[in-house]
């Protein structure tokens, strides 16, 4: 009952609370008029595209709810697809259809869905049910991700992803998130997505935790976690670095996954990510953010700076 | 974070505000901290009796003069006559008039007063008297006894109790001055002689239930930078029951034009009341400076009763979310919910609440079937949560339980929301989240409830405004709050175990 950490231990680790998070950084670094980047799906594709950023490819839009029915058209000639609402947040409103058949269309659940329940699906997301204030808003349809073969055995019933927190253009920490049964196949943490911290100067796992609790293994597979390591390490600090510059925003969470073709794209960005990568790093992430603040740099870094940088100072020695 | 400056000075002047405010109305204005506080008043009434000569009346009563007693109320009874108050620095009255007066008339002034101990009757501008010689003997025999006196004492207040027990001794010089003059009229020309700054006052003892009493006449003697009152005369006045000087030496206490045979006396009793009550009916003889709801209409009072809850409400849900950390849907939704407890008491309103959210629940997943737009849904979940409002309503009369009525002041639109909202969590993220949220919210809900409920909390809410900036400027410093939640201390714990 009361099991409750030393506050004063908490600030001495570097650990950032919510409050703090809110606060310091995001309403600190985080213009308000930048947020739409992040916050609109459909703005972020259109902006990644402008600045060379690779993501999934865009299949299609639903602006109106008579324009619903010619989703089936545009999905006739794609295997899987993803229907999203371009404002939503924290993965609400994602349906991830892996193909259809004579059953319907089969979620990545496993369960199959009907064509009247994806029609519903993209009213809901039409009339605003997903978006943050419930303003009306457009279904973006994505083409699905082939994840990379080296997840094998890794996510359950869903695709991993790779959170990273960039600070000012600098990448500070990253973890990678694995679906799970409990998670229903999403890599939300608090849905019981297992997150594995990894050495942002290599890409290899540290530590790993599922509902805020540190884990070994995968709870449903039983891979031992802690053998992960992300190949192409550099090319994703690169491309989560380059997110700054695209989003225009100091602090931010960018989710990128690995596709078997085309290597890492990011999924989406979050201008209020969330502080469970601490504890799937087993550290606090203030003191890197403090070193980046005291940084003074009079000229603008490019992208390759800020990796070499991140790489050289945040490397994880134990 | 960079405007650090200006936001501390408004914390510090909304907390100056609030603090100047709250003392205002507790000190000046005698508002009580406490609900059930009693304070004691007096209540004095005059009766003046006349015969009318058919003739045009005047009557005036010179009103008490004193600092010590502070006036809350009065009323003038009187059939038929024209009344007026006159208040002026140097004294007040009543003026009654008619034009055609005969036969026996009897006028009523009552007044209602309460007793301010910490005035002091000090600040009066001490004039020295004029002194006018008797005739002989008697200017030299109260010459000799004040020489005498003189000689026996060391300093003005020894002088005065020295010649106050002469005159109360059966001294030959003493027994000849009073053959002539007044106990009362021998002290004060003796003080004046010595120039001692005093006067003559008219008092009236105060006891509760006394009744036909007159002034006491009273000498107020100016003693170590305050008027003491000395009572020559009447010999047996009580010390501890209170006086209130009610004439000043010049004017008359009573002055009836055309009208004979005219006397007063008076009643006195004691009441006790809620010193909210007394603190409010002096308010509203008019003081701009104090910002008062007592002034408004009832039913905008009460109005503003609810209203400045809310407050109360947002700091709890403020101080749960950021210091404790508490999940709840929606930030206003939990005040909402708790201002309809107040209406449903407690256990109604959470039975009541869970009834309706559960049985919304149900009623809502059968919608989600019927592919409808978001608007037409929560318009069809409002009209439900009205139907299931109005059926219990009806079960539980028939039923004979009138506690389960006051169902109806949950607000519809609230309600429906939170049924939506739940509905939504509960297809994304599974029914222990909703327990989590609603349990938070419900959680929330209840404790501003409780906070909202007590009695004393309604009290400083309403009558002392200075409070809310005093909220205000908590919450605004919580906001600034980058501390760890209670619950981030839970969530971290792990971090501190390796």
């Amino acid at each position: 009952m009361f099991n409750f950490a030393n506050p004063f231990e908490l600030r001495r680790r570097g650990v950032m609370g919510m409050n703090q998070r809110n606060f310091a950084y995001i309403s600190r670094y985080n213009d308000r008029s930048m947020f739409p980047n992040v916050d609109n799906k459909l703005k972020t594709k259109t902006l990644a595209l402008e600045y060379g950023i690779a993501v999934p490819d865009l299949l299609g839009v639903v602006r109106m709810q008579h324009d619903v029915e010619e989703v089936f058209q545009i999905l006739e000639q794609h295997e899987g697809f993803c229907i999203k609402p371009a404002k939503g947040s924290g993965g609400k409103g994602i349906l991830v259809i892996l193909h259809s058949d004579e059953n319907g269309y089969k979620k990545a659940s496993g369960d199959y869905v009907s064509r009247d329940e994806i029609v519903r699906h993209i009213s809901n997301i039409l009339a605003g049910l997903f978006s943050l204030a419930g303003a009306a808003d457009v279904a973006v349809i994505e083409a699905l991700i082939e994840f990379d073969p080296v997840f094998n055995g890794l996510s359950h019933e869903g695709v991993p992803d790779i959170r990273m927190i960039v600070f000012k253009g600098y990448p500070v920490m990253s973890m990678l998130r694995l679906a799970t049964h409990a998670s229903d196949g999403k890599a939300n943490l608090h849905q019981g997505a297992v997150g594995v911290g990894l050495d942002i100067s290599t890409g290899v796992a540290r530590s790993a935790v599922q509902y805020d609790r540190p884990v070994s293994k995968h709870p449903d597979t039983g891979m031992d976690l802690k053998a992960i390591q992300i190949d192409g390490w550099e090319r994703l600090l690169h491309l989560s670095a380059a997110c700054f510059e695209m989003s225009g925003l100091g602090y931010l969470g960018a989710d990128i996954v690995l596709d078997k073709n085309r290597g890492p794209l990011v999924l989406e960005l979050n201008a209020r990510p969330g502080l469970a990568i601490q504890m799937a790093n087993g550290m606090g992430i203030l003191p890197r953010l403090r070193a980046i603040e005291g940084l003074t740099h009079r000229r603008t870094q490019s992208v390759e700076q800020r990796v070499e940088f991140s790489i050289k100072h945040f490397k994880q020695t134990d | 974070m960079s405007a650090r400056g200006p936001f501390l000075f408004l914390i510090f002047t909304l907390i100056a505000v609030g603090l100047t405010s709250i003392y205002y109305r507790h000190v000046e204005s005698g508002v009580p901290l406490t609900t059930g506080e009693q304070i004691t008043l007096w209540q004095i009434e005059a009766e003046i009796s006349f015969t009318g000569k058919n003739d045009a009346v005047s009557a005036q009563l010179t009103l008490p003069q004193d600092p010590e007693f502070e006036l809350v109320e009065e009323f003038t009874a009187s059939p038929a006559y024209g009344v007026h108050v006159l208040r002026e620095a140097a004294d007040s009255k009543v003026v009654w008039s008619k034009r055609q007066v005969s036969g026996p008339q009897t006028l009523y002034y009552q007044g209602l007063f309460k007793e301010n101990r910490d005035q002091e009757r000090v600040d009066e501008p001490i004039q020295r008297p004029e002194f006018e010689p008797w005739l002989e003997p008697y200017q030299a025999t109260a010459q000799a006894l004040l020489n005498d006196a003189y000689a026996k004492s060391g300093n003005r207040e020894l002088l005065v109790m020295q010649l106050e027990s002469v005159l109360q001794s059966d001294d030959q010089s003493v027994a000849m001055l009073l053959s002539r003059y007044s106990r009362t009229e021998v002290f004060l020309q003796l003080l004046e002689m010595a120039a001692v700054p005093s006067k003559r006052v008219g008092g009236l003892v105060l006891e509760d239930g006394r009744r036909h009493q007159t002034l006491v006449p009273l000498v107020q003697v100016y003693i170590n930078q305050q008027w003491e009152l000395f009572d020559l005369q009447s010999e047996g006045l009580d010390p501890d029951l209170p006086v209130i000087i009610w004439l000043q030496d010049s004017p008359a206490l009573l002055d009836v034009v055309g009208g004979e045979n005219s006397s007063i006396s008076f009643s006195i009793s004691q009441v006790t009341r809620s010193a909210l009550q007394a603190a409010n009916a002096e308010l509203a003889n008019g003081d701009l400076f104090n910002f008062g709801l007592y002034n408004l209409p009832i039913a905008e009072q009460n109005l503003f009763k609810g209203i400045l809850l809310l407050p109360i409400g947002a700091l709890v849900v403020v101080f749960l979310r950021v210091i404790v950390g508490v999940k709840c849907s929606g930030t206003f939704m939990p005040i909402l919910i708790a201002t309809s407890f107040i209406q449903t008491e407690l256990l109604n309103g959470v039975l009541g609440f869970l009834l309706v959210v559960s049985t919304g629940l149900v009623i809502r997943s059968y919608l989600s079937h019927l592919n409808l737009l978001l608007v037409s849904r929560i318009s069809a979940v409002v009209i439900v949560v009205i139907g299931i409002i109005v059926l219990f309503t009806i079960i539980a009369f028939r039923l004979g339980l009138t506690d389960a009525l006051t169902i109806t002041f949950f607000p519809m639109i609230i309600m429906a929301w939170t049924i939506e909202r739940m509905s939504i969590l509960w297809e994304e993220e599974g029914g222990q989240e909703v327990l989590v949220q609603g349990g938070g919210s419900l959680l929330v809900a209840v404790i501003a409830y409780l906070m909202m409920d007590n009695a004393l909390i309604r009290h400083w809410a309403f009558n002392f405004l200075g409070v809310h900036a005093l909220i205000m400027a908590a919450i605004l410093l919580m906001g600034q709050y980058t501390g760890y939640r209670l619950s981030e201390l839970r969530r971290f714990k792990p971090m501190t175990d390796d």
